[in-house]
């Protein structure tokens, strides 16, 4: 996985709540067999009409936000339904960081799994960040000291520590997991034994 | 989580499903069934093939492809990329042992539909799909939750899942359910109480006389629905009701286990003086027939109701979302929500697509037809639902109505197949979402129960039930 340590860069901002992941990629692209190739679709509906043309207002579609590494947005974001290929979207467009007041669950873990880093922050913290990527402000993500740092704004956040590591390290989860096949087989020996009718063979 | 002292059902699916601690401090947690469908699965199996890594225990998956399938001609899938992807579940199950589900086998159908009908989901298990609507299995007391690609290849490499525990949510829902007022409504009532984020961070259980009083597709729908208030599960206690569902099915325990296993599943429910973070308690006389009126499953107002006025949010997001919402969907704040008229009627999906759903529909639109400016379809979950529904005379029923009658699949609920709307088309869907081009670009969803759509179906305009002889 790639490891993400810091950021810096233009963020584009998006003041929409309970932003789904329907939103993030629509269903049409969900028939791929790749992770790769999705950021052209990233905001599908709010980003092309529908002849396919890219809507000139949209915020991803103005300079210099085409090249944004950031997204800020507004309440809930990534609600609805469990799709990896949002944030594979996302980062094959180049967005490395989302910045919110709340994230749904299953969007946030799958960020990690992506070398992207989700950040919550206050309601009063977001409307900050929103002023100073409308104003075009650079903004400094620095994992390792936990901060945001955007014009005047200097701002602290929180992520667990495990998670920061695998981000720092860049590691691979599947491969530390089975480090600890041993205890998995062991935890399968005592069950077959307590709860038998889990292992029969249909 | 202390191991002393009384605990939820969540917290003794947690502990008994514990397979320890890795040293960065995260718990691994055993996974009993899989459930694995062509969406959200090429990728994993891709990346276990890149690192060279088998299938740790292949009889606990179980695969079906439910989302991309067509609902008519399905010997033929049109769309290349679709037929690619179900062709590589194939390719991929086999290549590993998995049992799957063909698009010709009877048992093929929504992944979960098929779950509860084959005996697979158990009380007391661990169920992972990459899917937001695992949490349908939470009916049964199964922890049951959506996962995406990167942990389904980690579920297949290790049958575990690193994750810390959720906290513990309780709404409880007391009373007789008023006439007219289902399981569908409860849920979409709880939604619109607690917000899409109001579960965020836990597991919700169901609990109370009119929870415990619906049947096996009752709670279904109830738990399914549960990502749509943010909670990744929804539980509700195993009883006898459970017990009763489950006895007899293909992947059920066998004679052999069966008293073994009930008395397992009887010691699952939350103890009394259990701990709750969060406690929510209703009065189930206090609920109406729901529905939608936006683009997120919270926009929810009783059928009595009017769609609202963004002047009356609290604060300026909600307004400004009220707005968006009133906008794509193309409504005026005041109308009367059986003033508005439909286009199609869409009968399916994991929520409401259970051989229950079918005959209710069917009990309310007999003798009657369709009204002539809308168009209706009714996707059974699964083929052993449709077949049971046919035995039963409920597609003629249907068929005579009006209404279409398809194979089985998740089709435009979702709308990855052929079945979707076209822009501004409206639709009283029984399924789970109402967001944005959801059911296709453009097209406007209301959200309501079996019973609604019957009735909408007829009228044309989104009607209540108990106004409807």
């Amino acid at each position: 996985m790639d490891k993400f340590h810091s950021l810096k860069g233009i963020a584009a901002p998006l003041p929409i709540v309970n932003i789904d992941t329907d939103m993030i990629i629509p269903k049409q692209f969900l028939k791929t067999i790749k992770r790769t190739g999705l950021g052209v679709s990233l905001f599908y509906e709010m980003r092309y009409d529908n002849n396919g043309n890219l809507i000139k207002d949209f915020v991803l579609n103005t300079s210099p936000f085409d090249q944004s590494k950031i997204l800020v947005a507004g309440d809930n974001f990534g609600c609805g339904s469990s799709r990896e290929h949002a944030p594979w979207s996302l980062k094959d467009f180049g967005i490395r960081s989302v910045i919110s007041t709340s994230f749904a669950d299953i969007f946030y873990n799958n960020c990690f799994q992506n070398g992207i880093l989700p950040i919550v922050v206050s309601p009063e913290n977001l409307d900050q960040l929103m002023t100073a990527a409308k104003n075009q402000i650079e903004f400094t993500i620095d994992l390792p000291e936990q901060i945001i740092k955007a014009g005047n704004h200097s701002i602290n956040f929180e992520i667990e520590e495990f998670r920061k590591e695998r981000l720092l390290q860049g590691l691979d989860d599947i491969g530390i997991t089975l480090g600890y096949q041993d205890k998995i087989n062991a935890y399968e020996e005592d069950k077959k034994n307590k709860k038998p009718w889990l292992f029969k063979k249909n | 989580m202390s191991n002393q002292g009384p605990k939820t059902l969540f917290d003794k699916i947690w502990s008994e499903h514990l397979v320890g601690q890795r040293e960065d401090g995260t718990n691994l947690l055993y996974i009993d069934r899989h459930l694995v469908h062509e969406v959200t699965s090429p990728q994993a199996f891709e990346g276990l093939k890149l690192s060279n890594r088998p299938v740790h225990r292949p009889e606990a998956t179980i695969a079906v492809a439910d989302h991309n399938v067509p609902t008519i001609n399905r010997q033929n899938i049109e769309d290349p990329q679709s037929k690619i992807q179900v062709e590589t579940l194939a390719k991929n199950t086999k290549e590993h042992g998995i049992q799957y589900f063909d698009l010709m086998d009877q048992r093929q159908g929504i992944v979960h539909i098929i779950g509860p009908e084959q005996g697979i989901t158990q009380p007391g298990m661990t169920i992972v799909c990459g899917d937001s609507h695992t949490s349908t299995h939470g009916a049964f007391g199964a922890l049951a939750f959506g996962i995406g690609t990167s942990e389904v290849e980690h579920v297949l490499a290790t049958q575990t899942i690193v994750q810390n525990p959720a906290k513990n949510m309780r709404i409880s829902v007391n009373g007789e359910l008023p006439f007219g007022v289902n399981s569908k409504d409860l849920i979409l009532y709880i939604i619109g109480k607690i917000g899409t984020a109001g579960g965020t961070g836990h597991v919700i259980e169901y609990a109370g006389s009119s929870i415990m009083g619906l049947s096996m597709e009752g709670r279904m729908t109830i738990c399914n629905m549960s990502i749509e208030a943010g909670a990744r599960a929804g539980l509700i206690s195993p009883d006898q009701t459970t017990f009763s569902y489950i006895k007899g099915r293909p992947y059920a325990p066998g004679t052999e286990h069966w008293d073994q296993a009930v008395e397992y599943w009887s010691s699952l429910p939350s103890d009394n003086d259990a701990n709750y973070d969060h406690e929510i308690v209703i009065d189930s006389s206090e609920i109406d027939p729901m529905v939608t009126w936006g683009t997120s499953p919270e926009d929810v107002v009783s059928v009595k109701g009017t769609v609202p006025n963004p002047s009356s949010a609290k604060t300026e997001n909600k307004k400004k979302s009220i707005e968006r919402s009133l906008e794509y969907m193309g409504l005026k704040p005041g109308t009367k929500i059986t003033d508005i008229k439909l286009d199609k009627i869409f009968i399916g999906s994991c929520t409401n697509g259970r051989i229950e759903d079918l005959r209710k529909v069917a009990s309310i639109v007999k003798d009657k037809k369709i009204a002539s400016h809308v168009q209706a379809m009714i996707v059974p979950g699964s083929g052993l639902v449709k077949k049971q529904a046919e035995e039963e005379g409920i597609d003629i029923i249907l068929k005579d109505a009006g209404f279409e009658w398809r194979e089985a699949g998740c089709s435009m609920c979702l709308g990855m197949n052929p079945d979707q709307l076209k822009p501004g088309e409206r639709c009283a869907s029984t399924s789970n979402r109402n967001f944005e081009g959801r059911q296709g670009r453009g097209g406007r969803t209301h959200l309501m129960s079996p019973e609604l759509a019957a009735a909408s179906a007829i009228t044309g305009n989104i009607s209540d039930i108990r106004d409807f002889t």
